[in-house]
């Protein structure tokens, strides 16, 4: 089982292993390159990368690293310059900007460091959100809400405002958010960078507890703390990946099953 | 996303910045409700000058003898050669499509019941005179052929003169005096109300033309046969315009009109002439209620700027809602469902000054006013219409921001 290292001479995936099945994220030379004026930044320098489904990976970076611009392209808000981005199969290179909003409702769940709620809206509408914009549109919009605020300890405040709510509860809503339209990724930029220390825990502990469950956790972080919830670590510099290191092999799927 | 859902959206939006949404549809509810008041007052005014092209008797054209010329200076019309019952008589006979004809002999004097007397105008008529005019009797009978070849000594009255004689008791049959003469009223006529030019058309009375002409209006100043000027009415679908030219024709032959020469006499199309009337007022309602849709433009541009503020401000919003899953379309249909809900709700509130005003004016001034759904409809559709047109740069511009830049903005 080989949890992809970018490395051009090796071929990221053995065609007769079945950890092809289980591969949710996979970049093929992926570039990201912004023009500014007459100058062009390469924010991404052909990187090759595979995310296992079910993983918690944490990707580090200082600012300039290209670990946005990374996160960017996994959350499907961007398309890369060139090479080839699949996520659950579908590669998002050729798509037109709706095709790419309904791959993000489909399949990624955002978390962001600001929690980004709707002012004056109380949390059982924010946690609705994704679901007005979902095809077809539910019709048990309240229950799934609901069911997901319970899931985050916040049953007993879905009628509150964010102005009624402390900023670990507020970030509880924003995941309960990311998490109403079952995605296959959660993708958290600095989840805990406006957070305590100790909420930050209960946080990382809630992310640690999805995952269990199931769900692929992709957290953006410069904290070697908040890093060091992850199974696997991937270190961004000058738009390359420098370091891939995996503390703690994915379990196969078999035993995550059971 | 449902409609209903980006209804929902956009109240939830316009209620968390109240008062400025209310300042915003201000420009909306002035522009709707100027455009309603002006046109309750237009259309009624019309509507007015209708009823008085109705009262004139519709299908008809009428004929006066033209202006003389002492020392050069024209004397004014009916001056000249007058009309005769001879011209009556070929004209009932030689156009097509008359049905009925008569003269009016005007003049004016005192007449009396009793201790109650009042100056009005005595009409010399022919018995198809109520027929032409379209203007029925009431109460009693008209002049028959029997009374104007015998110059009967009776009168009908107009409603206005018979409430000064009579107030209120019924005249038919009252023996009044006529500039001394003792006359029988035999009938009263309808009401007909004021004309456009503000006489009252009800004071009068007509006289039977033999009679009006032997004693009334002043044998010195008459003809044997004059009868002033004549009122022609034609079948419905005549086309009064052919019919008009046969008559001059008719009427030059027969006074004698060089050809070349300026006609003695005159034709006119009445209702024509107040149609024109009609029309210079629908110009000047539209022209007026054209200048208060410019208020509206104004208030279109003010909507368009809060909307842009609008955008800027929400901007991490939008950047949201594209992340988690709003297309180019959704977001685009929230800023302008919400640009067209704050049009609408100005468009509600303009509707309801705009017609609580024209009631206020209509009581207030006795001024005709009308409203009709139409125009409510259509000050609406301009309310939505203002909406969209300058909604949708806003909901373009947030539509295509870029999620990655919009959730990033502070």
């Amino acid at each position: 089982m080989t949890l992809a290292v970018a490395r051009p001479d090796v071929p990221l995936i053995q065609r007769d292993e079945p950890a092809a099945a289980r591969v949710l994220i996979r970049a093929e030379n992926v570039s990201k390159i912004y023009t500014m004026g007459d100058q062009t930044v390469r924010a991404l320098d052909d990187v090759s990368v595979e995310i296992a489904k079910g993983d918690f990976v944490a990707i580090m970076g200082s600012s300039g690293s290209g670990k946005s611009t990374m996160m960017n392209l996994i959350g499907a808000l961007d398309r890369p310059t060139s090479g080839r981005l699949w996520l659950d199969g579908r590669d998002i290179a050729h798509m037109d900007s709706d095709e790419l909003a309904e791959l993000r409702n489909a399949k990624i769940g955002f978390v962001f460091q600001q929690f980004n709620l709707l002012a004056r809206t109380p949390a059982i509408n924010q946690v609705i959100l994704p679901l007005l914009y979902a095809r077809p549109r539910p019709d048990d919009l309240e229950q799934r809400a609901r069911h997901r605020l319970e899931q985050v300890g916040l049953g007993q405040r879905v009628d509150h405002l964010p102005s009624q709510l402390s900023g670990g509860q507020q970030q509880r809503v924003a995941i309960a958010r990311a998490l109403v339209n079952n995605p296959q990724i959660l993708l958290a930029d600095e989840p805990t960078g406006a957070l305590d220390t100790k909420t930050s825990e209960e946080i990382m502990a809630l992310f640690e507890e999805l995952n269990r469950e199931g769900i692929t956790v992709i957290i953006v972080t410069h904290e070697p703390d908040i890093a060091a919830h992850a199974r696997r670590m991937l270190v961004f510099r000058d738009g390359k990946i420098v370091d891939d290191t995996v503390r703690e092999p994915l379990k196969p799927p078999m035993e995550v099953a059971r | 996303m449902t409609i209903i859902d980006s209804l929902r959206i956009a109240w939830t939006a316009l209620r968390s910045n109240l008062l400025r949404s209310i300042l915003t549809t201000l420009g909306i509810v002035i522009g709707v409700a100027s455009v309603i008041i002006l046109v309750a007052v237009g259309s009624g005014a019309r509507s007015e000058v209708e009823k008085q092209i109705a009262s004139l008797g519709s299908n008809m054209l009428v004929v006066f003898s033209g202006s003389s010329r002492v020392m050069g200076r024209a004397a004014g019309a009916g001056t000249d050669l007058p009309l005769a019952e001879s011209d009556l008589a070929a004209i009932r006979d030689k156009i097509q499509g008359v049905v009925a004809i008569s003269g009016q002999l005007n003049g004016s004097g005192p007449v009396v019941n009793g201790s109650a007397n009042w100056t009005t105008t005595l009409s010399g008529v022919h018995p198809d005179y109520t027929t032409v005019r379209d203007w029925p009797v009431v109460s009693g009978r008209d002049i028959s052929m029997q009374e104007m070849r015998a110059s009967a000594k009776v009168a009908v009255l107009g409603q206005s003169v018979a409430k000064q004689l009579f107030q209120g008791d019924d005249p038919v049959g009252a023996i009044i005096r006529v500039k001394n003469t003792p006359f029988q009223v035999i009938g009263v006529l309808a009401s007909k109300g004021p004309s456009s030019f503000g006489r009252d058309q009800d004071d009068l009375v007509l006289l039977p033309m033999t009679t009006a002409r032997g004693q009334i209006v002043g044998k010195s100043q008459v003809q044997a046969d004059q009868v002033g000027q004549l009122y022609i009415k034609f079948e419905d679908g005549t086309d009064l315009k052919d019919a008009q030219e046969d008559i001059e024709t008719l009427l030059r032959q027969r006074r004698r009109v060089e050809p070349g020469g300026d006609d003695n006499f005159s034709v006119r199309n009445l209702a024509e002439f107040m149609k024109a009337r009609t029309e210079v007022l629908s110009t000047m309602t539209y022209l007026l209620a054209a200048t208060s849709a410019i208020s509206l433009i104004v208030g279109g541009i003010g909507i368009m700027n809060i909307m842009l503020v609008s955008v800027t401000e929400r901007t991490r919003e939008i950047g949201l809602r594209m992340a988690v899953g709003g297309r180019h379309g959704d977001i685009m249909r929230q800023f302008l469902v919400e640009a067209v809900t704050l049009c609408l709700i100005g468009g509600f509130i303009g509707i309801a000054l705009g017609v609580g005003a024209a009631v206020v004016v209509a009581n207030a001034a006795q001024w005709p006013v009308l409203i009709s759904p139409s125009v409510i409809a259509l000050a609406m559709a301009a309310a939505a219409g203002t909406g969209v047109v300058f909604g949708y740069f806003p909901a373009r511009r947030a539509a295509n921001l870029n999620p990655i830049e919009a959730l990033r903005s502070e």
